[in-house]
C-alpha cells in the first residue's frame, strides 16, 4: 500500500474487499460470543437447580 | 498391563478431564491466534504489495483460503470424531463432531460469501453452479443436516448415531471439493504453488497468507474448546463435576 487512500479504497475494489473482511469479522464474533454465552447460562441454570436439591 | 493402560485412556477421554484441559487451553489459543492474525492482516492488508492482474482485489485472498482450508478442516475432523464415536461408543467422540459441526458451517458460509465477493469483479458474477463452488455449497448443506439430524431425536444418543452416520457418508464430498477444479472445467482457479523454485505466489504475499491460516485455525480451536466445554456440561447437567465446574 502507498497510501492511506489506496487502502480506504483498496484500489478500486473497496465495494468487495471491506464487505468480506466486515462479514468475517460478524462471524468469527458470533463463534467466539455464541458458546461464552451458552456456558454462563449452562452454569447458572446448574447453580439454579444444586440450591434447590 | 493392558489393564492399565485402558484405564488412563478413560481418565483421560473423561468429561472432566477434557473440560478442564479445554478451558485450559482455550486462552493460549485465543491470544496466539489474535497475534498471528494481526501479523497476517498487517501483512495482506496493507505491506504486501497489489496483484499485477487483479490490483488490490485479491486482498480478499486472506480471510477466503483460511476459511475455506477450515470448512473441509473442520469436517475431516467432524467425519473422524463421529467414526471414533461410532466404533467405540466414546460419548466424548460425538460430543467433540457436535463441538465441530456449527464452526464448521460458520467458516463454509465465509468461504462461500468471500468467494461470491471475489468472483464478482474478477469473473463477473457473484455465483455459477461450477464443480468447486457446488460442492463447497454441498459442505454447507452437510454440515446442516448433521446438526438437525443431531437434534432430531427424543434420545440423544440416537442423534448422536444418525448425525455421525451422515457425517461419514459425507466425507466423499471432500476430495470432490478438492480436485473439483482439476476433474471439471472450473471457473475457479487450481491450486496455487506457496514453495520451492516453482512458486506461484510472491513471498511477500505468501507470508501473511500462512499466518492467517495459522491465526484462523488457532481461532477455531479456542471456540471448539469453549463450544466443546458448553456441550459437556450441557450433556452431563446433573453429574457432580458439573455442579462443580458452575460453581
Amino acid at each position: 500500500m502507498s497510501s492511506l487512500h489506496e487502502f480506504l479504497t483498496m484500489g478500486g475494489y473497496a465495494a468487495y474487499v471491506w464487505p468480506s473482511y466486515a462479514i468475517a469479522l460478524v462471524v468469527i464474533g458470533f463463534n467466539v460470543a455464541a458458546p461464552l454465552k451458552r456456558l454462563r447460562r449452562l452454569k447458572s441454570e446448574i447453580r439454579r437447580r444444586g440450591g434447590r436439591a | 498391563m493392558d489393564k492399565y493402560s485402558w484405564a488412563w485412556f478413560h481418565r483421560f477421554a473423561s468429561p472432566p478431564y477434557v473440560y478442564r484441559v479445554a478451558g485450559l487451553l482455550a486462552p493460549w489459543f485465543a491470544w496466539a491466534a489474535a497475534l498471528s492474525i494481526a501479523a497476517g492482516l498487517y501483512g495482506g492488508l496493507w505491506s504486501s504489495p497489489p496483484d499485477y492482474q487483479q490490483g488490490d482485489g485479491f486482498r480478499i485472498i486472506y480471510i477466503h483460503v483460511p476459511s475455506a482450508y477450515l470448512s473441509m478442516m473442520c469436517y475431516g475432523l467432524m467425519a473422524v470424531a463421529s467414526a471414533v464415536g461410532l466404533i467405540w461408543r466414546l460419548k466424548l467422540a460425538h460430543a467433540v463432531a457436535v463441538a465441530a459441526a456449527p464452526l464448521g458451517a460458520s467458516f463454509t458460509f465465509l468461504a462461500l460469501i468471500t468467494g461470491s465477493l471475489w468472483g464478482k469483479p474478477m469473473w463477473g458474477t457473484y455465483w455459477v453452479w461450477d464443480a468447486r463452488l457446488t460442492s463447497e455449497l454441498i459442505l454447507l448443506f452437510l454440515y446442516l443436516g448433521f446438526i438437525a439430524l443431531n437434534n432430531a431425536y427424543e434420545d440423544p444418543r440416537s442423534g448422536d448415531r444418525a448425525g455421525a452416520v451422515l457425517a461419514l457418508v459425507g466425507v466423499v464430498n471432500l476430495p470432490i471439493i478438492h480436485y473439483s477444479v482439476v476433474w471439471w472445467n472450473s471457473l475457479h482457479q487450481g491450486s496455487t504453488k506457496f514453495f520451492g523454485d516453482s512458486a506461484q505466489m510472491a513471498t511477500s504475499m505468501v507470508v501473511p497468507l500462512l499466518a492467517m491460516i495459522l491465526g484462523i485455525t488457532l481461532l477455531f480451536a479456542a471456540c471448539l474448546a469453549k463450544r466443546l466445554q458448553a456441550e459437556l456440561l450441557a450433556r452431563e447437567s446433573s453429574a457432580s463435576w458439573a455442579e462443580e465446574a458452575a460453581r
